[in-house]
Order: C-alpha cells, then structure tokens, then sequence
C-alpha cells in the first residue's frame, strides 16, 4: 500500500520520511532536521468517527481507518498522553500461538500485519522474530504442546516441537536438571518474538495523523450522548463534540467508559507486574516461557532481562501489584535460570487488564446504534495491536464485523454461544 | 495488602482466595431468566473506587468474606463474615 495524503502533515511542518539516508544526514548535521511525529491540533465540533482511547488499538484503529478505509474525518481521544496505558506497560511478545477457531485466524492475522507493519508505517517499531520457546516438564503438557503445535501449523503459522537437547542447544543457561520441573523439550515458534512497545504506538500515531487523524491528548470523555438509542458524540474535558460513531478502545477502563453508555460489561479489571533487571550482555536469544511457574522472559536490546507471571487475582486499578506476586514470580525465575539471582532488579510496575470470562476479546456493535465496543484482551493485548485496529476499523466503516473477529461477540456470555475459553477452565470472572 | 478476617484478625493476603464482586451473594430464581443469569455470572459494574467482594480465608478459618476493598488504592475498609450478610 502506497502511503497517500503527505499534505496534511507538510502543511504543519510534521511530515517526514525515515530512511538510511536521513539518518546519516540528520547524524552529520547535528539531528536539527527531526520535528514532532505528530500534529497536536484542536478537536473540531463534528467527526465522522471518534475513538475514546489513545492507546496502541486506538491509535492502530485510526490508521487503518485512514489508510484502509479512506476515513480520515477521525478523532482519537485521550485522557493522558498518547500510549501511556498498556501499550507502554506491557512485556512486548508477539505472537500467534491460539488454538481456538476465532482466536486462531485472528491472531495469525495480526502476525502477518506485524511481519508487514515497519514498511507500512515507515517506522522503526523493532519487531524482532527471535522465536518464542515453550518449555515442557511434563508427558502431558508435551500432549498439550504437540495438539498446539499441529492447530498452529494447521493454521498456516509455524510451530516446531524440540527434545531436551533441542531445547539446551537454543537455552544453555537453564537449569535443565532441576529436580521439581526438569525440562523435557519445548514447543518452538520461530516467527514470534518481540517488539518495542512505544515505537507501535508512536508508529501508528504518527501515521494516523499523517493521513489526517486529530489526536487529541489531555482530552478525557466525561460523557457519551445517547438519543433514542443512537449515539450522538460525546462530552470531554475540552467540550463537546458530536460524532456519527464512536468505537470505546480503554482496554482496562472499559468498565468506566461503557457506564457512560449506561452498559455494563462482562469485564473485571486486574492488575498484571511485570519486572525487568538491569543491563546485561546478551544471553538469552528467545522469547521462553515457563508454564509451571508462571514465568516468563526474554531479553530487552538494551540488556534488561524483562519477564512476568500471574495476574495479582484480585480486581485492581492500581497500576501497581503487591509483593506476595513479586516474590512469586522471582522463585520461578531463580528455579528456571538460578543466575538470575545475581542480576538486580531495577524496575516492577503494573498494568490494568481488562479480563473477560472466557479470556477472549469482544469486538462488536452495542444495543445502541454506532456505538462499537473493542475490549476484554486480557493479558494479551500488544500482540493484537495491529489486527485489533485493522479489524475495528472494519467494523466501523463497514458497520460489520471483520472475518477473524466474527466470533467474539458481546452476548456470546449470555447466550453460551461460541465461547472461546483456550484455557479449557470455564467461562467465569475467577478463572483467569 | 493485607486483608482483615473477623474470625482471624489482619492477615496476609496469601491466605486468601478471590472470588469477585459481592453480586455472586444474590443469586437469581432459577426461571430468572437469561438477562437476570447474565447479570448474576457476567456483568460487572468493575467499579475504579470502592468494590465489595467475596473473599474465602481459604489458608485460616476457611470463612466466606464480604470485604469493601477500594480497587484503585487497595485499602481494605470493610470486611465481614458472608453469613452475616446472608442472613
């Protein structure tokens, strides 16, 4: 796709193109030539489209509306500052390992937009294929892995199992012989990896208002105007604005954002820690996960091992965890890779999920007439980004679901219908 | 965090077990009906501010608690036995 409309941000002074070439320019001239990435201009009266959330899946929304959909007529709306939630808290793993149909072709969707998205975008989002490794220590869980393996391949992604010597080649600085969870093989997803969080969402905002996107930043939606059940606008903290559909994108305050619709949605918002240590030199190449201790980890380009666990498993808006998880998740660490233990932990922070019962996403229309919903990724949120804005932004210029989101319906809790629990735990609040 | 059991005094909230919001107390008539069973199984008010939920002291007394937890600064400002509430 050919990037279209470069007036609007020439007109303001934003626009420019990336290139080897201007890096080495601006690197001999003093980087004086870089401007803002982004047109922060005044919301209008009247969009065709607003988004209430400027996070990664608002920002991606808005592009892909502009770029797939011609519709730049678009507001985003954000209380805080551009990717100040999620897409900047999360651990950066991108991947396409789903089992259920729904989230299988969903996610082998965003994959492939990923494996496209630097071109698309112009920017430098560091998506990084190193592979991803799912470690095995049971009979059972290599079953488990196997099935998974064949559904991912059946899905036309990639998925290798490897034997413990497979897996020491890829990994030698675990504790293969561990006597509690001794490693047997693992399950090896060689296009999964990483990505820097930040640069999705700078990249998409940037694109977004190239193409002619308003975001609005310091701009929090006090209010949705609903008349005889057709959405009218909204009302912010910078005035009203009218709106012929609006699409609420808050991720983990969803909750708050549907009240103001008077919904309530099938949604509990938990927090989830994430930690990384400081800078070290380069010693674990892939992505590794370690199911049985809820743990896992990769490696930052800066050095900084970044890894997580479990959810808190309590409701939570603090953007912050408790130590009792703390503790927890750096047993598993020191079990997997005792090393660890000599690195220092610089950072802990949380992130607010927005759970749904079966742990799948919603994206759908509302009972009220251009009002859509994009909510419940539950911890996995970043590896969707593209496709979650791709297909919203179908479904808001289309009015009709994308292919790969036809199945995560809002009422799918209500009617027991096409519940997609990948877990196998149940579909309810408690069974993350 | 920790939480306080009237049975067993301010404990650690590793003793605990989570259940979720408080609705889970009344549960609908069978022929309720499906928006009342949605409701009951579903529909969260996830409010960010005060939330009263049900807490099981799984690792003390084993007791069923009705806790009034602020979510956004984890201040425990309530907690009561579930079959006082009930009854």
């Amino acid at each position: 796709m050919a990037r279209g409309r470069s007036c609007v941000g020439d007109e303001m002074g934003v626009r420019m193109r990336f290139s080897g070439l201007r890096v080495l320019k601006e690197g001999l001239t003093g980087n004086k030539g870089w401007g803002p990435h982004w047109r922060s201009p005044e919301p209008k009266a009247e969009y065709d489209i607003v988004l209430i959330g400027g996070g990664g899946h608002g920002l991606a929304t808005a592009h892909y509306l502009a770029k797939v959909h011609g519709l730049t007529n678009v507001a985003v709306l954000e209380k805080g500052y551009l990717g100040g939630g999620n897409v900047g808290r999360n651990t950066t793993i991108v991947r396409a390992n789903y089992m259920l149909p729904g989230n299988s072709e969903f996610y082998s969707h965003s994959l492939k937009l990923w494996e496209g998205l630097e071109e698309d975008l112009n920017y430098n989002v560091m998506h990084s294929q190193r592979g991803i490794i799912n470690l095995v220590h049971s009979d059972g869980q290599r079953d488990a892995f196997v099935r998974r393996g064949n559904m991912m391949v059946g899905q036309g992604d990639d998925a290798e199992m490897l034997d413990t010597d497979g897996v020491r080649k890829l990994l030698p600085m675990i504790d293969f012989d561990q006597t509690r969870f001794p490693v047997f093989g693992g399950l090896y997803h060689r296009r999964g990896g990483t990505a820097r969080h930040d640069a999705v969402a700078w990249g998409f905002a940037r694109s977004a208002s190239d193409l002619g996107v308003d975001l609005i930043q310091q701009c929090e939606v006090t209010g949705i105007d609903v008349i005889n059940g057709v959405v009218k606008g909204v009302q912010t903290t910078r005035g009203p604005i009218r709106a012929k559909k609006v699409g609420m994108v808050a991720a983990g305050r969803s909750s708050q954002v549907a009240a103001m619709a008077g919904m309530r949605l099938p949604i509990e918002s938990h927090v989830l820690q994430a930690f990384v240590t400081e800078g070290l030199k380069p010693c674990l190449d892939h992505v590794v996960t370690y199911g049985m201790g809820h743990f896992y980890i990769s490696q930052s380009d800066k050095g900084g091992l970044v890894f997580g666990g479990d959810l808190d498993m309590y409701s939570s808006y603090a953007a912050r965890g408790n130590l009792p998880l703390v503790e927890h998740v750096a047993e598993a660490a020191m079990t997997l890779m005792p090393q660890i233990g000599k690195a220092r932990m610089l950072r802990s922070w949380g992130g607010i999920m927005d759970m749904s019962p079966d742990g799948s996403f919603i994206m759908d229309r509302t009972d009220i007439e251009g009002l859509f919903v994009n909510t419940g990724w539950c911890y996995g949120g970043f590896k969707a980004t593209p496709a979650s804005g791709h297909t919203f932004a179908h479904l808001l210029a289309t009015g009709n679901p994308h292919p790969t989101t036809v199945r995560h319906r809002l009422d799918r809790f209500r009617t027991g219908r096409g519940i997609m629990d990948e877990e196998s735990t149940g579909s309810q609040h408690n069974l993350h | 965090m920790r939480l306080s059991c009237p049975i067993c005094g301010t404990r650690d909230v590793r003793e605990f077990y989570y259940q979720g919001a408080a609705v889970m107390l009344v549960r609908p008539a069978p022929d309720a009906g499906e928006a009342a069973w949605d409701a009951y199984l579903h529909l969260r008010e996830n409010p960010a501010g005060d939330l009263e939920e049900l807490w099981s002291h799984d690792g003390g007394c084993g007791a069923w608690l009705k806790v009034t937890r602020n979510t956004v600064t984890h201040e425990v400002k309530k907690a009561v036995l579930a079959t006082e509430v009930k009854r």
